[in-house]
């Protein structure tokens, strides 16, 4: 369970203090999947760094499992929306192996083998030796995707993984995590603008509004374009966001 | 690649042919010889060991040193990395100490390590360690902030960091400063050796030119700058641009 409790995030500026988001509460249970919906500049992205322990609360606490963050760890994985995210001077089998290796000090066989599985789960099993560089974006954030989830973390937090994606590979990659969390069952907190986006992958959807960034609404979500009620419930969260 | 160097081999080969038709037609051996005699009298000196020996001496001296400039150069950077004081450290003495040619510290070097080897390393590590350390710093600098981010999510902080993640997203600025740290050390030793050659004895391959001069044998002092030259040539296209394709240009990361 992470729990966030009355967190309000502030950043300075050279001639002052911003407030990014103030006194925001959530819970996400173990094995949900939650969205940020919001506009830029809501503070979605800086709450997620929150959560991934880069930035520290003003005010409030965040909790993982009862225990205080303190800062970024292997619990907490987060996959960025640029492609650059990728260690470039790695192969794809290279990259899942290295937090492997580096950090939870897996031995060569064990981070290998591991890797190997993930990069299969994800669908690029054929292009293990590849470079990024080789890679369409689509296959890129599959990488990404994959080295995160081989980690095993508590929580995987995803910043717009696919905002850099042409439309169509951006569906393909919504159904594809929607699947592997089917399969691994694991936490998700998903950072998006798009409300499609979020009513696709999110079980329920929490919305946020600027200047401070502030949770407006929990939506339960879970609901795709084709079915009856999905107008309905775009209505009323571009009602929210007005 | 291999069209490069069909290309650059052919450039090569223009300037031959202008410097013998240059020199036939100006007809003076005493100012400037033909490249025929420049090759002949190199072909000679190669034959008696004479120019190989100077060749290696030179080359020992400018590989510790420049391995030693490497080494500090790095480290330096590393520190204006982790530390602002080491940061501030590192934009003075660059500074500082870029713009004073190496040559130019060779008396004192001299008196400080005596004759021998010992004020070589000395100049030459000076002229290494400031444009490697100030490239790979603004590569540290160029680094994408996810990367950054990436290598702290996984518990990577200050020297593991610097290793693991800077310093070979940093690579294409390194290598930069290994290049021209490369040329810094190999004009700083011909100059040096041409200058101070009898006072240090190294006896390189600047002295080689030096004492070629001293007997109007001109021929040989082409050998020798040809030599200069060749070896540069050389390390430019054989050693560095093969560094590049097994690592940059195969990650994507420069063309």
């Amino acid at each position: 369970m992470l729990e966030l409790d009355a967190v309000t995030l502030e950043y300075r500026t050279a001639d002052r203090v911003v407030t990014a988001v103030e006194r925001i509460s959530l819970k996400v249970k173990s094995g949900e999947r939650t969205v940020l919906l919001g506009p830029s500049g809501c503070g979605k992205t800086s709450l997620l760094k929150a959560v991934g322990g880069f930035v520290t609360p003003a005010q409030g606490t965040v909790r993982l499992d009862g225990a205080p963050i303190r800062g970024p760890g292997l619990d907490r994985i987060m996959v960025f929306q640029e492609f650059d995210q990728l260690l470039p001077w790695r192969t794809v089998a290279g990259n899942v192996e290295f937090p492997l290796r580096a950090a939870k000090r897996l031995g060569a066989g064990e981070a290998a083998s591991r890797a190997a599985h993930f990069i299969e789960l994800v669908g690029i099993g054929g292009f293990a030796r590849s470079f990024p560089h080789q890679l369409s974006g689509g296959m890129k954030q599959r990488v990404a995707l994959a080295r995160a989830l081989a980690i095993e973390p508590a929580v995987l937090l995803m910043d717009e993984p696919f905002g850099a994606l042409d439309a169509l590979t951006r569906d393909t990659m919504q159904d594809e995590l929607l699947r592997l969390w089917n399969e691994l069952r694991f936490t998700l907190i998903f950072v998006t603008h798009s409300i499609e986006e979020a009513l696709a992958v999110g079980e329920r959807v929490a919305v946020m509004t600027p200047h401070p960034g502030r949770i407006r609404a929990e939506i339960p979500a879970g609901v795709r374009a084709v079915d009856s009620g999905f107008p309905a419930l775009v209505r009323q969260i571009r009602g929210l966001l007005r | 690649m291999m069209g490069t160097a069909i290309r650059r081999l052919a450039i090569v080969g223009v300037l031959c042919i202008v410097w013998q038709a240059y020199a036939m037609w100006l007809k003076n051996p005493l100012i400037f010889p033909t490249l025929t005699d420049t090759l002949e009298a190199g072909w000679q000196a190669t034959l008696s060991g004479e120019l190989p020996h100077r060749v290696l001496l030179s080359m020992r001296v400018l590989l510790i040193a420049y391995g030693a400039g490497i080494v500090l150069g790095l480290a330096l950077a590393t520190l204006a990395e982790l530390t602002r004081i080491g940061g501030d450290v590192l934009a003075v003495l660059t500074a500082m100490f870029t713009p004073l040619p190496g040559i130019a510290l060779m008396p004192v070097a001299l008196l400080w390590f005596g004759l021998g080897a010992g004020g070589f390393v000395f100049v030459i590590v000076h002229s290494v360690i400031w444009p490697v350390a100030i490239n790979t710093h603004a590569g540290f600098a160029g680094v994408p902030p996810t990367l950054r981010l990436v290598g702290r999510n996984y518990g990577l902080g200050g020297r593991r960091l610097t290793l693991s993640i800077l310093m070979p997203a940093a690579l294409p600025s390194i290598l930069t400063g290994l290049r021209v740290g490369w040329a810094f050390a190999w004009r700083t030793l011909i100059a040096g050796e041409l200058v101070f050659g009898v006072a240090t004895g190294t006896g390189g391959l600047g002295w080689y030119i030096s004492q070629a001069r001293n007997a109007f044998a001109l021929p040989d002092v082409f050998a020798g700058l040809v030599t200069v030259a060749a070896i540069g040539l050389i390390v430019e296209s054989v050693i560095f641009r093969t560094v590049e394709a097994l690592t940059v240009r195969r990650w994507g990361v420069q063309r």
